[in-house]
C-alpha cells in the first residue's frame, strides 16, 4: 500500500494509493483535496451579509430565513452531488475493470466493464484553449469487432492528475492487461 | 489465463458432495448452482441432471466435488478423487474448506494431466454483509497446493454470488429476446446471469422432499409460497376470460356505430376523451389476454399498466368523492355562468378600446368600426348561447363528474374538451383575425414584388424581373397603399386574439401533458427500484474486502441497480404523443405570416 502525493493540473496537491491485492488485481486510488474551511466560511459569510443588508432596507424577515435556508440545501447538494472525495480504479485480470468515484457525503458511483468489451488502456492527450491535458483512459470495442473502438470511457475525470501520476497508474495496468487479455 | 468459477453463497457451509453447475463455453469459466449431497448413486445423478437439462434448458453438468469435513468424517479425500472417473469431464474441480477457516482450495483436475493449480485468487460476490475476517490459512494452502508437477501456472477466481437476487434480476440493456436473432456473443455476466436465471426447476428439490437426492441452494431450506399470490392467479383466469369478452363486444359496438357515422368519426378524432377512451380500451386488452407474459419486457409492460389504471382510478374516485360531497357540483354550476358572462363582458371592453384608440395608435376608423362591430355581434350570440345552455349546465357537470369514476385521465380530458367547447368564439375569432391577416400579408408581399418591378416565377420558385405596363405599375402601387395603411388594424386584432387562443392552448396543454404522465409514466418499475431495486440490474460492482500480502484476496460483489433516469426511459409506456409537432422558430414563423397553428396534434400509436 504505498501512498503518493501528486499534484492535478491546477496546481492542487492529490494523493495516489497503489493497493495490490494479487498478482493480477490492483487498486489505484485518487483523492482529491477536502473541502476548505475558509472557502465554507467565506461563503457563508458573505451570503448572509447580503442577506443582511436586504432586510436592512426591507425589514422582511423572510429574507433572513430564507438566507439560511439556501446556504444549508446548498452545501447538502454540493457535498452530495458535486465534491467528489475520491476516484478508484480496480484491475482484475480477465474479469474486468471497475470504476467509481466516492463523493464527499458518502454516495458511490459505481461502473464495471467486463474485459471482453476493453480494447486498451492508453493516456490521450487533450487540447483544451491554451492548455495540453493528459487523461488516462479507456478503449472500449464491440465484442464481435475487435479492431474498431466504440467508445472510450476516461477515468478520473474530477482529480485530473498530471502525466506522472498517470504513467505510474498506466504502467501497472498494462502489466496486467497484458497477461490477462 | 484465469479460471473464474461463480459459487453461491448458500453453499458456503453445504455439506461434502458433488457440484452441479455449467461451463460457461469460451470464456473459461463455470457457474456452480447446487451442492448434491452424499449418500447418492451415480446413476440417479446422471438421470436427475438429464431431467432438469430438459426442463430448463440448461447445460447442466457435474462440475467436480466440494468437501467440507466435518468431524468423523476423515478419508473422504480420496473417494472424491476417484469420483473424477464415475463423471468424465473436461476438467474436474475438487473445491476444499476447512470448518472455521475462510479459504477455500480448489484443485483442478484435467482430463489428460492431472496438473496442481495454484490458487491465488477468491473473489466473493455477494450482497450481504462482510462477515468474514483475514485469514492466513489459504496462504500454506496455496504453497500446498504448489508442490508437486507444475507444468502450468493456472489462475483461479472464486466469485460468491447472492443466488436468489442474481435469478431474480434482470441486466439492461435487455438483450434482444428473439432466438433467432442471436448473432452477437453474450457477454460472460449476462451468460451467469442467464444460466442462474433459467435453472429454476434445479431450485425445487428441498429439503423435506422424500426424493432419492438431497441437494442445497437457495430453496433447499424450504419451497415458499403465498397462498392469496395463488388464489388470486387461479381467480384471474375467468376474471381475464370476461373482461376481454366485455372489451370485445365494445369495440365491436364502437366500430359498428361511431365510425361509420360522419359527424362521430370526425369528433372522435378531435376530443380528447375519445381518444382517451380507446388508449385505455388498448391497455385493458392488453392486461385481459389469458396468455401470461413471456419475457421481461411484456411482464413489466403489463404490470405498469395494471398499476397506472389502478392509480388513475383510485385518484379518479378520490377526485368524485371531493365533487359530490358538500353540493360542489352545484356551486360550480352556479359559477360558471357568471363566469363566462365576465369573460363575455372583458371581450367587449377588449373591442371598445380596440375601437378607440389603443395604446395612442391611430386605427383606421372604417375598418375598426367594422371589425369591432363584427366580433361584438358574435360576442353577443355566444351569451345567447350560454344563457340558454343555463339550466342544463349543473345536469351536464353532475354526469360528467361520474366520468371520473373510470379515471382521473378521464375527468382531465372532458375537462380539456368542455374548456374547448366554452371558448369556441375565442377560436372562432381567431380563425377570422389570422386568416384576414394572412391575405393581407400575402397581398402586401406580392404588391411589394410589384412596386419593386419583380415577379414570383411559380416555375422556377424564385424571385424573377418583370415589366409591368404603366397601368398595371398604377393600380398596384395604390392597391399596395391601401393594404399598407391597413395593415396596423389588422395586425392588431390578429395579435389580441392570437394571445387568448394561445392562453387558452397553452392551458389545455397543460392539461394533456398531466394526462400523458398519468398514461406514460412507469410507476410499477419505479417502485420496483425503490422496494426491490437489485431486480433491475445495470451491472455489478466488485469490492475488495480484507487481504493480506500473498495470501488469497476477498472482493465482495454486488448487484448495481439501474439509475431512475433510465428506468423511466426503458420501461415508459409509448402514448399516443400529444407533443408540438413544431420547433420554436417554425411557429414563430408561422404566427408571423398568419398561418393557422394546431400545435396540439395528436398522433395515433400505429405510427409509420
Amino acid at each position: 500500500m504505498e501512498e503518493e502525493a501528486f499534484t492535478d493540473i491546477n496546481g492542487k496537491p492529490i494523493t495516489l494509493d497503489c493497493h495490490s491485492h494479487s498478482s493480477f488485481c490492483r487498486e489505484f486510488t485518487v483523492s482529491s483535496p477536502k473541502v476548505s474551511i475558509g472557502k465554507v466560511m467565506v461563503y457563508t459569510c458573505s451570503v448572509w451579509l447580503l442577506a443582511y443588508a436586504v432586510f436592512f432596507f426591507t425589514q422582511n424577515t423572510a429574507v433572513l430565513s430564507s438566507a439560511i435556508l439556501i446556504t444549508l440545501v446548498g452545501m447538502m447538494l454540493h457535498i452530495h452531488f458535486v465534491k467528489v472525495d475520491h476516484e478508484s480504479l480496480l484491475v482484475i485480470g480477465s474479469l474486468g475493470i471497475q470504476v467509481s468515484s466516492s463523493y464527499a457525503s458518502g454516495r458511490e458511483v459505481t461502473t464495471f466493464i467486463e474485459m471482453s468489451k476493453i480494447k486498451d488502456i492508453v493516456i490521450n492527450e487533450a487540447i483544451y484553449m491554451h492548455q495540453i491535458i493528459y487523461y488516462l483512459c479507456v478503449l472500449l470495442k464491440e465484442p464481435f469487432e475487435p479492431n474498431e473502438v466504440s467508445s472510450v470511457v476516461p477515468l478520473f475525470q474530477s482529480s485530473k492528475p498530471r502525466l506522472g501520476c498517470l504513467v505510474k497508474v498506466y504502467k501497472s495496468c498494462q502489466e496486467i492487461l497484458s497477461t490477462c487479455q | 489465463m484465469v479460471l473464474k468459477i461463480f459459487f453461491p453463497q448458500c453453499c458456503n457451509r453445504a455439506d461434502s458432495g458433488l457440484l452441479v453447475g455449467r461451463w460457461i463455453a469460451g470464456h473459461d469459466s463455470a457457474v456452480v448452482l447446487a451442492v448434491i449431497h452424499y449418500p447418492f448413486i451415480p446413476g440417479q445423478v446422471k438421470q436427475y441432471i438429464q431431467q432438469m437439462q430438459a426442463q430448463s434448458g440448461v447445460e447442466l453438468s457435474v462440475l467436480g466435488s466440494w468437501s467440507l469435513p466435518k468431524e468423523g468424517q476423515e478419508g473422504l479425500e480420496s473417494f472424491l478423487r476417484d469420483l473424477s472417473t464415475i463423471f468424465p469431464q473436461e476438467r474436474w474441480l475438487q473445491i476444499s474448506r476447512q470448518m472455521g477457516k475462510t479459504g477455500f482450495t480448489c484443485e483442478v483436475l484435467s482430463r489428460d494431466q492431472s496438473e496442481k493449480l495454484n490458487l491465488l485468487t477468491f473473489i466473493f460476490l455477494s450482497g450481504g454483509s462482510a462477515r468474514r475476517s483475514n485469514e492466513a490459512e489459504a496462504k500454506k494452502e496455496s504453497k500446498d497446493g504448489g508442490d508437486g508437477e507444475e507444468e502450468a501456472e493456472e489462475k483461479v477466481i472464486f466469485v460468491h454470488y447472492e443466488q436468489r437476487k442474481v435469478m431474480l434480476s434482470q441486466l439492461h440493456p435487455i438483450a434482444n429476446e428473439n432466438p433467432e436473432n442471436k448473432s452477437e456473443p453474450s457477454t460472460e455476466l449476462r451468460e451467469m446471469f442467464q444460466t442462474v436465471a433459467h435453472s429454476q426447476p434445479l431450485f425445487f428439490l428441498d429439503k423435506y422432499d422424500d426424493g432419492l437426492l438431497k441437494s442445497t441452494h437457495w430453496q433447499s431450506e424450504g419451497r415458499e409460497a403465498s397462498i392469496i399470490v395463488e388464489l388470486m392467479k387461479q381467480a384471474s383466469v375467468p376474471l381475464c376470460i370476461f373482461i376481454s369478452w366485455l372489451l370485445s363486444v365494445w369495440t365491436w359496438t364502437c366500430n359498428i356505430w361511431i365510425f361509420s357515422v360522419f359527424p362521430l368519426c370526425f369528433l372522435s378524432s378531435i376530443l380528447s376523451t375519445f381518444i382517451q377512451l380507446s388508449y385505455r380500451t388498448e391497455h385493458m386488452r392488453t392486461l385481459s389476454s389469458p396468455k401470461s407474459a413471456e419475457g421481461h419486457t411484456q411482464f413489466m409492460r403489463k404490470a405498469n399498466i395494471l398499476v397506472s389504471v389502478l392509480v388513475d382510478v383510485a385518484l379518479g374516485v378520490f377526485l368524485m368523492s371531493w365533487l359530490y360531497r358538500d353540493d360542489h357540483i352545484s356551486m360550480l354550476a352556479d359559477a360558471l355562468v357568471p363566469a363566462a358572462d365576465h369573460v363575455a363582458q372583458q371581450l367587449e371592453e377588449l373591442l371598445q378600446w380596440l375601437m378607440g384608440a389603443p395604446a395612442g395608435l391611430k386605427m383606421n376608423r372604417a375598418l375598426d368600426q367594422v371589425l369591432g362591430r363584427f366580433f361584438l355581434y358574435h360576442i353577443h350570440l355566444w351569451i345567447s348561447y350560454i344563457h340558454l345552455m343555463a339550466p342544463f349546465i349543473e345536469g351536464i357537470l353532475w354526469y360528467g363528474g361520474l366520468s371520473a369514476c373510470f379515471g382521473l385521465t378521464f375527468a382531465l380530458s372532458l375537462l380539456s374538451d368542455m374548456v374547448a367547447l366554452f371558448t369556441f368564439h375565442i377560436y372562432c375569432f381567431y380563425v377570422y383575425g389570422a386568416r384576414l391577416y394572412c391575405l393581407k400579408i400575402y397581398g402586401l408581399s406580392s404588391l411589394w414584388r410589384l412596386f419593386r418591378g419583380k415577379k414570383w416565377n411559380v416555375l422556377r420558385q424564385r424571385v424573377d424581373s418583370c415589366s409591368y405596363d404603366l397601368d398595371q405599375l398604377f393600380i398596384g402601387t395604390l392597391l399596395l397603399t391601401i393594404l399598407l395603411f391597413l395593415l396596423p388594424t389588422t395586425a392588431l386584432y390578429y395579435l389580441v386574439f392570437t394571445l387568448l387562443r394561445l392562453v387558452i392552448v397553452l392551458f389545455q396543454g397543460i392539461l394533456h401533458l398531466s394526462v400523458d404522465f398519468i398514461n406514460s409514466f412507469p410507476l410499477f418499475a419505479a417502485g420496483l427500484r425503490v422496494c426491490r431495486s437489485y431486480r433491475l440490474a445495470e451491472g455489478v460492482k466488485f469490492r475488495v474486502l480484507c487481504e493480506e500480502p500473498g495470501t488469497a484476496l476477498h472482493l465482495l460483489m454486488e448487484i448495481n441497480p439501474l439509475k431512475f433516469s433510465s428506468v423511466v426511459r426503458t420501461y415508459r409506456t409509448p402514448t399516443y404523443s400529444c407533443y408540438p409537432k413544431d420547433s420554436w422558430a417554425a411557429l414563430v414563423k408561422k404566427l408571423f405570416i398568419g398561418e393557422l397553428i394546431y400545435p396540439w396534434r395528436h398522433k395515433t400509436t400505429k405510427t409509420d
